[in-house]
């Protein structure tokens, strides 16, 4: 093996009570692809953390290039060359694309200097690594997959050795991740060191080289890419075996239950978010949405749900009309039988300050189930929280500990408790395992089939596009406000991922 | 990325902590008196012998008590609903109005335990419509809470010299305030509670709002906790998002809340007006709605806190009165000092020292701080 870019010996780091890291090594190649597995909560993120000076760890060593070295602030990080690329960008929107490679960097007072210089340095970059943008372009107007490659650049253009890239496939199309993966390669080639933290272990099998497996704060194991599998991987992160495809059987589609016709609705910016869109859900099947974050599946929810009032169109839900552009409100839709599983379950779904039990009846505590007159049947409450901690194995067990204390996917199981137990006749689910650990994906998977099996009508939103295959019977894909295509499961994913970046349209329009 | 706070028990979060944050402004507060050249310890034994040392004392430290209850309970409520009301302040004061005009109609005709129920009524209702107006604007326009109920407290203001200075004042009278009202608007003392102790009283205006201060505190524990509505008004307050979710009026429950919180600081009225000073006078609140702030932070929201924190800022208030006439070198505005110093380590610097607790219990016995229920941090 090449000469370690970085080490990290005996790593410690804790969180008042919470011990993010434990006792962690770990050593990076030189020259090479390392990929970082592991579920949310893992302590990934702490120790990029550490490593680019966010945080100072409790105790441990970090060596880079063999040296002993102190990293207190992210401007040591980069003097000792390591460059971080975030899972969310760090840039200023209306900047051009120079500004932003300059901002923090400049080489003088005034600007023009700066500016030329990072022309000149841009371009050498550019013909190194394929890594071309228009130096001019305004951030905003970029796709976000170039918006991420300004990232990169900024990290090269501070003299970044090593780079850490967090979660960096999240906002892209399929094409884009693979183009990323072309540079990430390009750069590895040029002797760069890469570590890639991610989540999707399909990425890990396609791009790394070596892959080290986090699990509650603890470096499970090392492996060589080329020596492992898919299911070792899997089995390590979360400690036991999992299921990574759920079984179902063949949907049988009964009567419409929701149907949308020429749906338009816009954003608070009064941009159109949901293009003239139609389409209907029948009872007893998954109807999956496919498409990249931000092409209108937000802005459809929302609408759908109630929340947010969309602009012309009609819905049916079952056989009767609701008034979207209008008064209907989520309170009116729920009564009729429509839940709703939102995207964000942090600020929407939940209220992370209540105590389980508390938000296992919001939405619902108009119900006189709940209630004894104006005031809440508290007993009540309590009980059907219990049935339901028990039914959807969510742990810990205890509904008057703070929602924000449980994990991502006892969160969302506790929002799918109170959604599901409510018997509706449509569910909508968006992203209904983001954030969520491997072991909770089969749960919340395995109960969504449960559903359909019933006879519900289930309406999926997702951007992981392995989720939608599995899940859907039907699979849409939404691409700028407007549905580009329907397939059925057994559409492979090079196409799916065509009609995501908008191929075929454009195509059409040509 | 968030620090995740671990879990204390619950003694230490409600007990040991405020504990420490009070320790810590009265040390400082000492260094402020040592500063002018006073003894901080002799001025400690004067503060708390003035607040608590005689009935007398006892008497007026409750009786503010019973003011900073209802501005507690008014900001609280507001505060629940993630409204900062601002306006408690202008909201009692305007509420002096209502009370005033019952107690100058039925003095004369009406006993005091038909005169007070109206008297309520008219408080709550007259500081409840007060409130609505920024409400509304809220709900409505967007105009920022904060923003409007300041403005409101300078329009009542303005409003209250108007009238006090005019149409409510005898003609033949000097002074800018109503004329004193007769028997059937004063309320009864509540003196002979604390005389059963064997405490002597020579005369405090400590009166029977005392009583209601702690049934609206009670009731609004009910009104948060246990009904319907405060279940709605706290998830509104939490996640405005979570409550459009959840099919929440936005207009309905900043509305409703806004008037709840000025009903409330209109129901503070009560206490000076008819059970001290028997009149309308210009200035009557004298900042106890801006102290109510103070009280509702520092009892960390909840009625039981708020009951605490207001017999605190009585004591300041009264024990600080006896310091400024037995240490001519502290004034008032040293008093203010301390009050400001309690208000920034108790509700500003809340969780400064939190982490430190929070360290220390884990090193004696992890599993109550819950350690096992590791919070979810983004990967």
């Amino acid at each position: 093996m090449a000469q370690a870019a970085i080490e990290l010996i005996g790593i410690n780091k804790s969180f008042g009570a919470v011990r993010a890291n434990r006792d962690i090594n770990l050593e990076i190649a030189r020259g090479t692809i390392h990929g970082i597995v592991g579920e949310n909560g893992a302590g990934k993120s702490t120790l990029m953390s550490i490593l680019y000076g966010f945080y100072q760890a409790d105790s441990g060593e970090i060596r880079v290039g063999g040296k002993p070295a102190s990293i207190k602030t992210s401007n040591d990080a980069i003097a000792l060359g390591i460059g971080m690329v975030h899972q969310h960008f760090m840039l200023v929107d209306n900047f051009t694309v120079l500004e932003n490679i300059i901002l923090g960097a400049e080489s003088d007072a005034l600007l023009k200097k700066s500016i030329a210089k990072a022309r000149s340095e841009l371009e050498r970059l550019e013909r190194e690594y394929g890594l071309e943008v228009d130096p001019d372009a305004i951030i905003e107007e970029l796709p976000v997959g170039l918006q991420q490659r300004v990232e990169i650049l900024k990290a090269l253009y501070r003299g970044a050795e090593i780079l850490i890239l967090d979660e960096p496939t999240g906002v892209l199309t399929p094409a884009e991740a693979d183009h990323l993966f072309r540079i990430l390669k390009q750069l590895k080639e040029q002797g760069k060191t890469v570590v890639l933290i991610t989540h999707k272990l399909r990425e890990i099998m396609a791009i790394t080289d070596n892959v080290s497996v986090m699990r509650q704060g603890t470096m499970v194991a090392t492996r060589e890419t080329a020596k492992t599998t898919v299911g070792e991987l899997a089995e390590l992160m979360v400690g036991r075996r999992v299921l990574l495809r759920v079984e179902k059987g063949e949907a049988e589609a009964g009567a419409v239950k929701l149907a949308v016709k020429n749906l338009t609705v816009k954003d608070s910016r009064d941009v159109t978010m949901v293009d003239d869109i139609s389409f209907d859900i029948k009872a007893g099947e998954i109807v999956g949405i496919a498409g990249v974050a931000g092409n209108g599946q937000s802005e459809l929810l929302e609408a759908i749900s109630g929340i947010r009032r969309a602009v012309s169109g009609s819905v049916m839900l079952d056989g009767k009309p609701i008034d979207l552009t209008g008064a209907a409100d989520p309170g009116e839709l729920r009564d009729r039988g429509l839940a709703h599983v939102p995207e964000d379950r942090h600020h929407v779904g939940l209220v992370l300050a209540f105590e389980e039990n508390e938000n296992s009846i919001l939405g619902y505590h108009d119900d006189p189930r709940y209630l004894k007159g104006p005031f809440l049947n508290i007993d009540a409450i309590m009980a059907d929280a219990k049935d339901k901690i028990e039914k959807y194995d969510i742990r810990p067990g205890n509904p008057r500990l703070k929602t924000a204390n449980f994990s991502g996917g006892n969160q969302q199981k506790i929002v799918l408790a109170r959604e599901m137990e409510q018997d509706p006749g449509v569910l909508i689910v968006g992203q209904p395992t983001r954030g969520v650990d491997v072991g909770a994906i089969e749960f919340i998977h395995k109960r969504l089939i449960a559903m359909r099996d019933q006879g519900k009508a289930v309406l999926v939103v997702s951007v992981e596009l392995d989720e939608i295959r599995s899940l859907s019977d039907r699979i849409l894909v939404m691409f700028a406000g407007r549905i580009v295509g329907e397939r059925g499961p057994e559409a492979t994913e090079g196409e799916l991922g065509l009609l995501m970046a908008g191929v075929e349209r454009q195509e059409a329009a040509e | 990325m968030s620090t995740p706070y671990a879990k204390l028990p619950a003694w230490a979060d409600y007990g040991l902590i405020p504990l420490i944050n009070l320790s810590v402004a009265f040390i400082v507060a000492g260094f402020v008196v040592m500063l002018v050249g006073e003894n901080p310890f002799r001025a400690a034994v004067i503060l708390v012998e003035g607040a608590f040392g005689k009935g007398t004392g006892i008497a007026f430290t409750l009786f503010y008590a019973t003011t900073f209850i209802f501005t507690g309970l008014s900001v609280a409520v507001a505060a629940h609903c993630g409204l900062f009301n601002i306006g408690t302040e202008g909201q009692a004061y305007i509420a002096g109005l209502g009370v005033g005009v019952v107690c100058l109609a039925f003095d004369s005709v009406l006993p005091w335990w038909l005169t007070f129920p109206l008297a309520i009524a008219a408080g709550a209702a007259v500081g409840a419509l007060w409130a609505l107006i920024p409400a509304y604007l809220q709900a409505k326009r967007g105009s920022h809470i904060v923003i409007t109920t300041i403005m409101f407290n300078f329009i009542a203001a303005s409003i209250m010299v108007y009238l006090l200075v005019g149409p409510l004042k005898p003609a033949a009278s000097q002074a800018p305030q109503t004329r004193n009202f007769l028997a059937g608007a004063e309320l009864p003392k509540l003196n002979w509670i604390i005389e059963l102790f064997g405490a002597k009283i020579r005369s405090a205006p400590f009166n029977i709002c005392f009583l209601l201060a702690l049934v609206m505190a009670f009731l609004v524990w009910l009104l948060i906790w246990r009904t319907k509505l405060g279940y709605e008004m706290r998830t509104y307050g939490h996640s405005p998002k979570a409550a459009r979710y959840a099919g929440i009026s936005e207009t309905r429950i900043i509305l409703i809340a806004m008037m709840i919180s000025g009903a409330l600081a209109g129901m503070m009225t009560l206490n000076p007006v008819m059970g001290d000073q028997h009149n309308v006078a210009i200035d009557f609140v004298s900042g106890a709605g801006f102290v109510g702030i103070a009280v509702a932070l520092m009892g960390r929201l909840h009625p039981v806190g708020i009951v605490l924190a207001a017999i605190l800022f009585g004591m300041l208030y009264q024990g600080g009165a006896e310091l400024a006439f037995e240490m001519p070198a502290i004034s008032r505005d040293m008093i203010v000092i301390i009050q400001g110093l309690v208000i920034l380590f108790a509700g500003a610097l809340e969780h400064m020292f939190r982490p430190y607790v929070q360290a220390l219990f884990a090193s004696f016995s992890p599993r109550s701080v819950g350690i096992e229920a590791v919070k979810g941090k983004g990967a």
